[in-house]
């Protein structure tokens, strides 16, 4: 009796620790996600304008938005509709400009603890932006889903509200607010970035020389017909491979805390 | 462009979208064991945000100029330890000062 009564307990306490950890993790998340809820206002008002000149009411904007939360893809959608191209193209343009998603969403599943439950998969599939991937692999070990959604609590909505206010209100911010907060998400990738940077003298060559190639490609007249989204995937997976080549990593580096 | 309905417009590009977001986090449940896979997944993430911030970052302000310096600033900011939300502002706050002196 005396037994049972105290493994019930042991589960309860184990239970409440489990509960304070997602709690907490959900705070951070919040936390973090608070500045990118910020600059996602600024970028999807900008998405907003973008909808209504492709001639989206304010509430098909709001619903694009909240259903998509992608940038590149929102604009690439929206330009579709307004020429008024076919379902498939929209599939396929829809696929390029978000595949780069792809790549981010395996980078994520190896953060995850192998048995993190399928539902989780799938809420925190649904968020898999830059900046929350940013965010998600700059996380210390195994990455907490509650994390995420505290960061998807503050971020989705101001996507969502910002396309919204950006196609029902057009030019309200001027363009040097506009300016001013289109740089934070940058800001944010440096934070990521740096420190690591700093610590790894591979990881801060392999920085330099992405920004150098990142650089020299947009300036190069034959890449001009290749879209933003398509550098992004074709020099992540040059630059990630040779690097992975030349400088494997140890188990040790490669696990969890890797990133 | 009649035929065409926005409702339906959007369920494509939200399903797509949504397919390859969630594909590799739902099918991959375990640890990748291939050494190269697991260094090239190591690098990934530092390409792919060193890539999205150089030169989008002296794009997307008014004057490049102003987005150089918020670069700069982020970048030692964040060497010598600011956090996240720290090093984001600044750069806001960088653009905002330098492109009022100089437009």
């Amino acid at each position: 009796m005396n037994k049972k009564i105290d493994t019930s307990r042991d589960n309860i306490s184990t239970q409440n620790k489990v509960r304070n950890i997602n709690i907490k993790e959900l705070k951070e998340g919040i936390r973090d996600g608070t500045p990118i809820a910020l600059g996602y206002l600024a970028v999807s008002f900008t998405l907003g304008i973008a909808a209504r000149n492709a001639g989206l009411t304010t509430f098909q904007g709001f619903l694009a938005a909240l259903l998509t939360n992608a940038s590149a893809g929102g604009y690439a959608g929206f330009l579709l509709i307004a020429s008024g191209g076919t379902y498939w193209e929209m599939a396929l343009v829809t696929m390029i400009t978000n595949a780069r998603y792809l790549l981010m969403s395996f980078a994520v599943s190896q953060k995850l603890k192998p048995d993190t439950p399928i539902y989780h998969r799938l809420a925190i599939g649904y968020d898999i932006t830059d900046e929350l991937f940013g965010i998600s692999i700059a996380r210390k070990g195994w990455l907490n889903p509650y994390y995420l959604y505290g960061a998807m609590i503050v971020a989705i909505p101001a996507w969502s509200f910002g396309a919204a206010m950006g196609v029902a209100a057009g030019n309200i911010l001027s363009a040097r607010a506009v300016s001013a907060l289109s740089v934070a998400l940058y800001g944010m990738f440096l934070a990521i970035i740096i420190p690591p940077a700093k610590i790894n003298r591979v990881i801060a060559v392999v920085v330099l020389i992405s920004f150098i190639a990142s650089f020299i490609v947009s300036k190069m007249p034959f890449f001009d017909n290749i879209s933003t989204a398509t550098r992004i995937i074709i020099l992540t997976i040059m630059i990630a491979g040779i690097a992975a080549l030349l400088f494997p990593v140890s188990e040790k580096e490669g696990a969890n805390d890797g990133a | 462009m009649m035929e065409h309905n926005v409702y339906l417009y959007i369920l494509v590009m939200a399903g797509v979208t949504y397919a390859i977001r969630v594909l590799p986090l739902t099918l991959i449940r375990n640890q990748v064991n291939n050494h190269f896979l697991r260094s090239f997944l190591y690098y990934v993430p530092y390409v792919t945000l060193a890539v999205m911030t150089f030169p989008a970052i002296i794009e997307a302000t008014q004057t490049p100029i102003a987005g150089v310096i918020a670069l700069v600033a982020g970048i030692l900011l964040a060497w010598f330890g600011a956090s996240l939300f720290q090093v984001s502002v600044s750069c806001c706050i960088v653009v905002f000062i330098i492109e009022l002196m100089i437009l």
